[in-house]
């Protein structure tokens, strides 16, 4: 603890969250001590507001005081930081790729994500479709390598989308589909991401992120 | 020996103009291919396949699409009259901006030129606050990235003829020099510097554009009622 203060690296973050996951995952891949803070989301800390006061949002990272906003910016901030096991590659073209692939991560799997567990019927039919075809992409762009950074490389797309593993549990039985049947080559990824200690140390459960999700349910009236 | 740098645009848009600013700012020449966006050329469903938009840069036959992406990619190529500082707080801070602008000021403005009564007053708003905003992080600086045109310039150029044109076309005011006076200084300061100017779409073209565009929208709705 003495430690992380006097580094000066703090993280404020809520359990579930996968954009928060993404900055432990990162943190982890370096080696970085920090001070964890747990934000309660109905009742925002004076800190978080102040770090954040645009968006007043989790994930904060925050560095010898001063405040890193946005998951993936506060990934790029760590790999710039903490220069060692580098999560992108150093060529500028397949820099742009990953930077594209995270980017569409972030444009596309969250929001599609909560359309699918949120609504019913035919919206909720069309985002499972939805969600098949931006996974399905994922698949082509992952191909036959190990890790979306190559065979020895867990790079800056596998950070970007390995939180959203948890959530698959959650979208398979909302949407009653199988991302093994849809997608085999992105779940046997999945897997392993799962039994790297990074991403296994920095999710959930996904049964837990189910019963979570099954409260925000209730929480938004939805049957 | 240099590679071949294409750009595949479209002059009405501000996300195309970005990447012009940054290679002009940057020295690297470039051809510049006009798209039909309602007819789109093989070429472009080939560099694109997961958006099929535009902007895409493609430098030695390689692509590369969405501007933000695109402007690191010409920074890390192209390092003369650099568009990101080192320090890798103040990174995060352009990047923080540039995102602050892409996903909340844009949107939001353009929604508010397009919707009406109740909708439209409440996007209004949201808008105005957002520029009052980013006129805070301005403050007294000459440009967002300091003494010279920064990522987030770059990413703000949509404040210039864009914002002006729209306006007209909407009848409705959200920026200008009464209302956020340090951007409104800025907006002015950015679009006659050199690399930035030439870029731009011509004003008068821009408005006819965005009035026919306004028209058919609401020929569209009469023929609905």
């Amino acid at each position: 603890m003495a430690a992380a203060a006097e580094k000066g690296v703090v993280l404020l973050d809520f359990w579930v969250s996968p954009f928060g996951q993404r900055c432990r995952i990162a943190l982890a891949e370096k080696g970085v001590e920090y001070e964890y803070k747990e934000e309660n989301l109905s009742d925002k800390s004076p800190l978080l507001l102040k770090m954040n006061p645009v968006h007043k949002k989790i994930p904060v990272l925050i560095h010898h005081g001063k405040p890193i906003c946005e998951s993936l910016i506060i990934v790029q901030y760590i790999e710039e930081v903490w220069s060692h096991n580098p999560l992108l590659p150093s060529n500028p073209y397949e820099r742009a790729k990953a930077r594209f692939w995270a980017d569409f991560v972030d444009k596309k799997v969250a929001e599609c994500g909560t359309r699918l567990w949120k609504l019913k019927g035919e919206a909720q039919e069309e985002a499972k479709k939805d969600m098949i075809e931006i996974l399905k992409l994922l698949e082509g762009e992952l191909g036959d390598k190990k890790y979306f950074g190559g065979e020895k490389t867990f790079g800056f797309v596998d950070v970007a989308l390995a939180p959203f593993t948890a959530w698959f549990y959650t979208y398979e039985t909302c949407g009653k589909f199988s991302i093994e049947n849809e997608c085999p080559k992105l779940a046997a990824w999945a897997k392993r991401c799962k039994e790297r200690k990074t991403v296994s140390e920095s999710l959930h459960d996904p049964h837990k992120v189910y019963e979570y999700v099954g409260k925000l349910k209730k929480k938004y009236g939805v049957e | 020996m240099a590679e071949e740098v294409k750009v595949f645009g479209r002059w009405t848009s501000p996300f195309c103009c970005r990447v012009e600013i940054a290679l002009r700012l940057k020295g690297v020449p470039y051809e510049y291919i006009e798209e039909d966006l309602s007819n789109k050329s093989p070429l472009l469903l080939e560099y694109n396949p997961v958006h099929k938009k535009v902007p895409v840069l493609v430098h030695g036959g390689k692509p590369i699409a969405e501007s933000l992406v695109v402007l690191e990619y010409i920074e890390e190529t192209w390092r003369r009259n650099p568009i990101l500082p080192e320090d890798p707080h103040r990174r995060a801070m352009a990047r923080f901006w540039t995102k602050f602008i892409d996903e909340k000021c844009m949107p939001i403005m353009w929604k508010s030129l397009w919707s009406e009564g109740e909708m439209q007053l409440k996007l209004m708003e949201e808008t105005k606050e957002n520029l009052s905003i980013l006129e805070r992080e301005l403050n007294s600086k000459k440009f967002f990235g300091g003494n010279s045109i920064g990522l987030v310039d770059i990413a703000a150029s949509f404040l210039s003829c864009w914002t002006e044109v729209l306006q007209e076309v909407a009848g409705i005011s959200l920026f200008g020099e009464a209302k956020h006076p340090i951007l409104f200084k800025w907006a002015n300061e950015f679009m006659s510097s050199d690399a930035v100017k030439v870029c731009l779409p011509p004003k008068d073209e821009l408005l006819s554009h965005f009035r026919a565009m306004k028209e058919g929208m609401s020929a569209t709705k009469a023929g609905q009622n």
